[in-house]
């Protein structure tokens, strides 16, 4: 019973991250300016990494668990230094 | 899913209430950024997600785990606590380099700065038809 609950549970919650990664997607791709290209790229980046730790449930293993820290930290690395090139034109001066 | 036949039921239902409340909270908030209209308001959509829709998400994670090893599993604390610290500060630089393109080159209106038009680009400013928001 409550394996049934947690199967449909995670399995509806992945197609509603994958549809919110679709989304970000959307704006990275057609987004008119590169900011917000960048604000689609962070979005997709946490979008992926909710979506990592729901196979991590869905596995029952915790291995996920550092591949969602990874892509966290990532997600910070990539938009700190796109947000730094679009105000100064370089990310390390 | 094999194997959680054991797994207590009021544990299963809160775990898949807060994953789909997650989701479901990123999700809007992702619908948020493709339907918003400037810039300064997409900025606020994904937010969604990375509070509320990624504490839904952690949190019934961490339940599951606890719930499964039969010990105190958080190590997704780690994780809740880099995304709260880091997401802010990461949009609030995004949002700078923003304003700053948009003011220098005059183009798109800045909420808060609409009379704040650099003389150079204000040819550009005149030609750019009036925003109904």
């Amino acid at each position: 019973m409550s394996a049934t609950i947690l199967l449909w549970s995670v399995t509806l919650s992945q197609w509603m991250l994958v549809a919110a990664m679709g989304c970000a997607a959307f704006r990275v791709i057609g987004g008119p300016r590169a900011q917000d290209r960048v604000l689609g790229l962070d979005a997709l980046y946490v979008a992926a990494m909710l979506l990592i730790l729901t196979f991590g449930i869905r596995s029952g293993s915790t291995i996920y668990f550092e591949a969602a820290l990874v892509i966290a930290l990532l997600a910070f690395v990539s938009t700190a230094a796109l947000a730094k090139f679009l105000m100064r034109g370089e990310v390390i001066e | 899913m094999t194997g959680l036949d054991d797994f207590p039921l009021w544990a299963a239902i809160l775990v898949s209430l807060l994953l789909l409340a997650g989701s479901a909270l990123t999700l809007l908030g992702t619908i948020g950024l493709v339907r918003f209209k400037s810039f300064y308001e997409r900025v606020h959509a994904p937010t969604l997600g990375t509070t509320c829709g990624a504490g839904g998400i952690l949190i019934a994670s961490m339940l599951f785990f606890s719930v499964l090893q039969s010990r105190l599993a958080l190590h997704e604390l780690l994780i809740t606590l880099f995304v709260t610290v880091t997401t802010p500060v990461t949009l609030m630089l995004l949002a700078r380099a923003a304003i700053y393109r948009d003011r220098t080159e005059g183009k798109a209106k800045i909420p808060g700065f609409q009379n704040d038009v650099p003389p150079s680009s204000a040819m550009a400013s005149d030609a750019r038809p009036d925003d109904p928001g």
